[in-house]
């Protein structure tokens, strides 16, 4: 079995949790992060720093509820822009915690049991920074429950025939799948932090969101088959939600959007930089609450392995849209494949390449997959990349489209720039949190992967 | 029914393989009214212990069903009789566009119906139950492993039942007050 093998180093794979540990070892390391562990100076001045971040989020979205989106770059002929980019950035980094919790469960790989809990809620603050984005971009954002259909004086509805509103259905359905997957993993947990809680207040507020949770066999048995069930549903539910997300673009006809290959391309560079984050959040969070028992070797190998396999399908989606611009015989389609090589943006285009395709192929090197700075400075460069793969999509198709005279430029302003950082600063904000206040290891089902959980027969 | 005081006897057990062949004897044994509680979830032990009703699935099927249904005729509704605009010559009810939507909502629904069905067949969220009541039930979130058999099992009487339960093996043995 793996669970024995001794060593990570050359040539044998790395256990999925170091040897010698007991279901004692794992609930006391796992729940004293979040129950004895003193606060440290350096979590303060994290979380300090993301706060700060997102206090200037909150400063550039009420600069914008009063003045308009004017603030922004976006204008005709780019009315998309920063806000789109990052919705579809954003969003994309939330399926790797999906694709870990529920795909990863389905399929019986059982090492992603360390994993899931905190790419989970990668997700779900993911999908919340995602979310801004479109609700700003709206206009008038206090107006933006429209898109919902709700029977209203005004007795008209959503038009259901537009991707958008689409788009609505699958990122409102996306996030509320998301908390309840995380929260139903969540309750088994928090009944241990209630029962090993000293203080009291901990104790009645595990206690009250573990709702009287007892691990009885009934309970476990029905809680078994919801989450079992949870998985199933959230699996082809990810995979809908960056196609309806492309079908924003794919519907349209505007070259370089109107493309059949965007579903399958746009879910496979989803997963790619959602491992990235993935990766860029474990090998810190594994050293500095030195998790190395739990999160292994293996996991970072693996999710580099995940991110080589997403990053040339990604890769292919490159090489067909260039082979299509040239063979599909369509003039305006050509013209944006010359623009994209030629035209003003086209140092991103080519850092789009280094970024996604050239540079992280270096994880095909053993050696390298297995330094995890290495790993983490590549993912860094993969997330660079897929954002700019979301700009160039957006940006690079709608500022030259059909007729010259309606070409123009876009420039994000210093608004745009605030409302992105101050995203990011309110994502690790909440990361800072969740790792302070809930176990970021499922507890549980780590004492499932220990060898004493099997019942061994009679 | 006569109230007593106690809710059940209470075992403890060290490792799920005890856990779960102490759970088949008892049940064998002909106590019906029993359970067991464990830090994670255990396969064998619903079987072990009686329990095969899970009606989880049945619950989820119900919600997609309704979630499906609700979804595509809230689009046919809206679309087609209450507030029907031509865009670009489609139909009124052109039903592929309307597909997203219905498979969204039916995934919303059966989700839904999976976590909030799971704790309402649960019992839960349950603020008192009398199994707190034992100081060492703590460890059932950790790494103990226990089994009950309720004072309301016809086969259970103080005495007799404490005896049958030390035979096999535990650790400890605790009366559960109610």
């Amino acid at each position: 079995m793996d669970q024995q093998t001794p060593t990570p180093v050359s040539g044998r794979r790395a256990p999925v949790i170091a040897p010698g540990h007991t279901f004692a070892t794992v609930t006391d390391k796992i729940s004293s992060i979040v129950l004895t562990r003193p606060t440290t100076n350096g979590w303060f001045i994290g979380f300090g720093v993301m706060f700060l971040l997102t206090m200037m989020l909150l400063y550039a979205m009420g600069y914008l509820f009063v003045k308009g989106i004017g603030i922004w770059g976006v204008n005709i002929p780019v009315g998309w822009g920063f806000a789109i980019v990052n919705f579809v950035w954003w969003i994309g980094i939330g399926h790797a915690g999906t694709l870990i919790s529920a795909i990863l469960l389905l399929l019986r790989q059982s090492w992603r049991n360390s994993i899931n809990r905190f790419a989970e809620a990668m997700t779900l603050f993911a999908v919340a920074a995602a979310g801004i984005f479109p609700l700003l971009h709206v206009g008038r954002p206090w107006l933006a429950y429209w898109l919902f259909p709700y029977p209203n004086t005004m007795n008209y509805w959503p038009q259901f025939r537009s991707p958008l509103v689409w788009d609505v259905f699958a990122v409102s359905t996306y996030f509320t799948i998301s908390l309840l997957f995380w929260f139903i993993g969540l309750i088994p947990d928090l009944a241990t932090l209630r029962d090993r809680a000293e203080n009291r207040w901990a104790q009645m507020i595990y206690g009250i969101l573990a709702m009287g949770w007892r691990g009885s066999a009934r309970h476990w048995a029905r809680y078994e088959s919801a989450y079992l069930l949870l998985a199933g549903l959230a699996t082809p539910l990810v995979l809908s939600v960056h196609t309806v997300v492309s079908f924003d673009f794919a519907i349209s006809i505007v070259p370089g959007w109107h493309t059949t290959i965007f579903p399958p391309y746009f879910v496979a560079g989803a997963i790619y930089s959602g491992f990235a984050m993935v990766l860029m959040l474990a090998i810190p969070i594994r050293k500095i609450y030195g998790l190395e028992d739990f999160i292994t070797q293996r996991h970072l190998e693996n999710s580099a392995k995940v991110m080589l396999a997403t990053g040339l399908i990604v890769a292919y989606g490159y090489i067909v849209e260039a082979f299509m611009g040239w063979y599909g015989g369509n003039r305006y389609d050509a013209f944006l494949m010359w623009n994209r090589l030629h035209g003003p943006y086209r140092f991103f285009y080519y850092c789009l390449w280094a970024c996604n395709i050239f540079i992280p192929q270096v994880l095909w090197i053993r050696k390298l997959r297995s330094r995890p700075l290495w790993l983490f400075l590549v993912s860094a460069v993969v997330l660079v990349g897929m954002w700019l793969e979301r700009f160039i999509i957006v940006v690079v198709s709608l500022h030259r489209d059909f007729l010259t005279s309606s070409f123009g430029m876009y420039y994000p302003t210093r608004w745009d720039w605030m409302t992105y950082v101050g995203t990011i600063g309110m994502f690790l904000c909440a990361m800072f949190l969740f790792v302070r206040i809930l176990p970021m290891i499922s507890i549980f089902e780590m004492r499932t992967l220990l060898p004493e959980a099997e019942v061994k027969p009679e | 029914m006569k109230r007593t005081p106690v809710y059940g006897l209470m075992a403890e057990f060290d490792t799920p393989t005890a856990l779960v062949e102490a759970a088949r004897e008892t049940y064998s044994a002909g106590y019906k009214k029993i359970d067991a509680y464990s830090p994670f979830p255990i396969e064998e032990l619903g079987e072990a212990i009686g329990f095969h009703r899970n009606n989880v699935p049945l619950v989820v099927l119900l919600g997609g069903v309704l979630g499906g249904l609700s979804g595509y005729l809230m689009q046919y509704w809206i679309s087609a009789i209450s507030y029907p605009i031509n865009v670009g010559g489609k139909p009124y009810h052109s039903w592929p566009a309307f597909i997203v939507v219905t498979f969204e909502m039916t995934i919303l629904f059966a989700g839904i119906s999976a976590v909030f069905g799971m704790l309402a067949l649960n019992g839960l969220p349950m603020p008192y139950h009398p199994v707190f009541n034992v100081p060492r039930f703590a460890f059932a979130t950790k790494d103990r492993f226990f089994l009950i058999i309720f004072s309301s099992d016809a086969k259970y009487d103080a005495s007799g039942t404490r005896s049958f339960l030390e035979g096999l093996h535990p650790r400890s043995i605790s009366e559960v007050p109610s």
